[in-house]
């Protein structure tokens, strides 16, 4: 993009307003970690910092999901999914107060869980210098795909070769397997070591769609804003829309299915040592959060996406889009923050000031990031080609 | 409302204008759709964006009877389980209510499925009228090549503004391959 391009000038503005907001954020932030002290500055912190950073691996999942199995849907949002993937590395900025203050949050990184047979056991796994190590690894990882991605798409741009269309696919398949793997790592790292006596096995699969899904939700309000201008007005078909509400349905769905597959299979076994996850989320107020995700995390967005009318019409799509991203936040609080409560709902003021400082910085770099490249692929000829085709192939 | 009129001998059911890429024939239905036609039909062998549209494309019943019937099947397999485990042979499991409602949502969900699906391939068909043994387009000998690599616009006889020798015009003007008859 060039500077005086009408797009970025734009684009510019809302950086420099995010920015700003992120900025004010950071230091309402830093006024509650020096009035309510480290402990629940933290809390409040690492939710927050799991949807953002969620949003960037949200991305990178769907760059990757794009590039192995193909779709024109995929080539509207591309530079949008590879500007997200791209905010990772500076997200281990962000995870350097978690990881410096591991005892603070995680119970297993005290001294007394040496005294509980049930961590003691995990202990090999869940220790400090595995949990700091690990973390650079998953950033590495992630971060090599997001370049190396950005980097051949970039190539395109110049070369035009339809033989990186190939060396993308090789990269991104793989990468697709190993990526998940790595995240569910992570997840099990970050959030759900939070209670070391549980385990779920749909844990990071369950989490990671999730981000998938605010991710989606993401980059369909931004290309929907966007699309009234050049250059993606002469790219985005009404079919491209209905296809990315296809897409944000299914994983919305398949968020439904592992989160409801976790809760049947727990509900129905009803162990000591795996109901109380979810007695922690359910009693003392946590069962009202419980039943908005239920409505608004799935049957209002069921059938609202049921709808072509909704699918095909770009305001209206923006606005389910909106409410999924609200009520992806209220999830993954109520995933994690429940950790810490017990089973009596607490919601500080910090917690509301978190996702605002943190997502102006995430937002910011984003389009930053967005800034520095064509908004569409241009040489690629998946994008070129009949528009007036359908894009599902 | 089935009008046919007569051309010499032959009944025709259509003029067809045979073109060989979708750019055309997409804009073929937007001027024979601005032109007033409303009974046609385009014929092409990949889907194409917008052509559902221009040649008239109307919502059909199908989605709200599918709706229902999502919903019916829902609602039948939450009170199938309600009334079994309530009802019919109510036994304590594992210390847990008779009506353990979550235990349910698979069962709910799988039938909503089911019915859904069943209704709406039997609807589908029932609307559109298929399996239709005789199609008048297929007397053409050159409609063989609408699942290959040629697209078809066919404005039909009962259209009330057809009219062969105007209509036949009108199709030549927007410069297919060619324009045939289809003989009824």
């Amino acid at each position: 993009m060039t500077a005086a391009d009408p797009v970025n000038v734009r684009l510019g503005q809302w950086q420099r307003r995010a920015l700003l907001v992120g900025i004010a954020g950071v230091l309402i932030a830093i006024a509650g970690l020096l009035l309510e002290g480290w402990t629940q500055f933290l809390r409040s912190y690492l939710y927050a910092y799991m949807f953002w950073t969620g949003m960037g691996l949200g991305c990178l999942g769907i760059l990757l999901l794009h590039h192995t199995v193909g779709g024109k849907w995929g080539m509207v949002i591309r530079r949008m999914c590879e500007a997200g993937a791209r905010t990772l590395p500076y997200m281990i900025a962000g995870m350097i107060p978690i990881l410096l203050s591991l005892p603070v949050l995680y119970i297993w990184a005290r001294p007394e869980a040496a005294n509980d047979p049930i961590i003691h056991g995990k202990a090999a796994y869940l220790n400090i210098p595995g949990v700091v190590a690990r973390s650079i690894f998953y950033f590495a990882v992630w971060t090599f795909y997001a370049y190396r991605l950005s980097k051949l798409s970039t190539d395109q741009d110049a070369s035009g070769d339809a033989s990186l269309i190939d060396k993308m696919r090789a990269l991104s398949a793989p990468g697709l397997v190993i990526f998940t793997f790595v995240t569910t790592f992570a997840f099990i790292d970050w959030i759900m070591s939070l209670e070391p006596h549980w385990y779920s096995t749909v844990y990071g699969a369950m989490f990671l769609i999730g981000q998938v899904l605010e991710s989606f939700a993401f980059v369909i309000a931004l290309v929907i804003v966007l699309s009234s201008r050049s250059p993606l007005r002469e790219y985005m078909t009404r079919q491209h829309l209905h296809d990315l509400g296809n897409m944000m349905f299914a994983f919305m769905v398949l968020w439904a299915y592992l989160s409801f597959s976790q809760f049947i299979i727990i509900w129905s076994g009803n162990l000591p040592d795996e109901i109380p996850w979810y007695l922690n989320r359910l009693r003392g107020g946590w069962g009202w959060v419980a039943l908005s995700l239920v409505i608004f995390h799935f049957a209002a967005p069921f059938v609202l996406l049921l709808m072509r009318g909704i699918k095909r019409h770009g305001e209206r799509l923006l606005k389910v889009c909106l409410m999924m991203l609200v009520i992806r936040v209220v999830d993954v609080y109520w995933i994690i923050e429940p950790a810490f409560y017990g089973q009596k709902i607490q919601i500080h003021w910090l917690d509301f000031v978190t996702p605002v400082a943190i997502g102006g910085l995430w937002i910011a770099a984003f389009l930053w990031q967005l800034r520095s490249r064509p908004l569409v692929p241009l040489r690629d000829p998946r994008l070129e080609g009949a528009p007036r085709e359908t894009v599902a192939f | 409302m089935l009008e046919t009129r007569a051309t010499g001998q032959v009944e025709i059911y259509g003029l067809m204008a045979e073109f060989d890429n979708p750019e055309s024939l997409l804009a073929a239905a937007e001027r024979a759709r601005e032109a007033g036609y409303c009974e046609m039909d385009a014929y092409t062998p990949l889907p194409i964006e917008g052509l559902a549209e221009a040649i008239g494309f109307r919502r059909t019943l199908i989605e709200k009877i599918v709706f229902a019937a999502g919903l019916l099947g829902a609602t039948g397999g939450f009170m199938l389980c309600w009334w079994m485990t309530v009802v019919a042979y109510p036994h304590i499991v594992a210390g847990r209510p008779l009506n353990s409602w979550p235990a349910y949502i698979p069962i709910t969900f799988e039938s909503m499925v089911l019915v859904s699906c069943i209704v709406a391939v039997i609807g589908m068909l029932m609307l559109n009228g298929l399996p239709q043994p005789y199609h008048p387009v297929f007397n053409v000998k050159e409609f063989e090549r609408a699942s290959r690599d040629r697209f078809f616009l066919c404005i039909e006889a009962r259209d009330p503004r057809f009219h062969t020798d105007a209509t036949r015009e009108f199709l030549e003007s927007l410069k297919p391959l060619e324009v045939m008859e289809v003989e009824s």
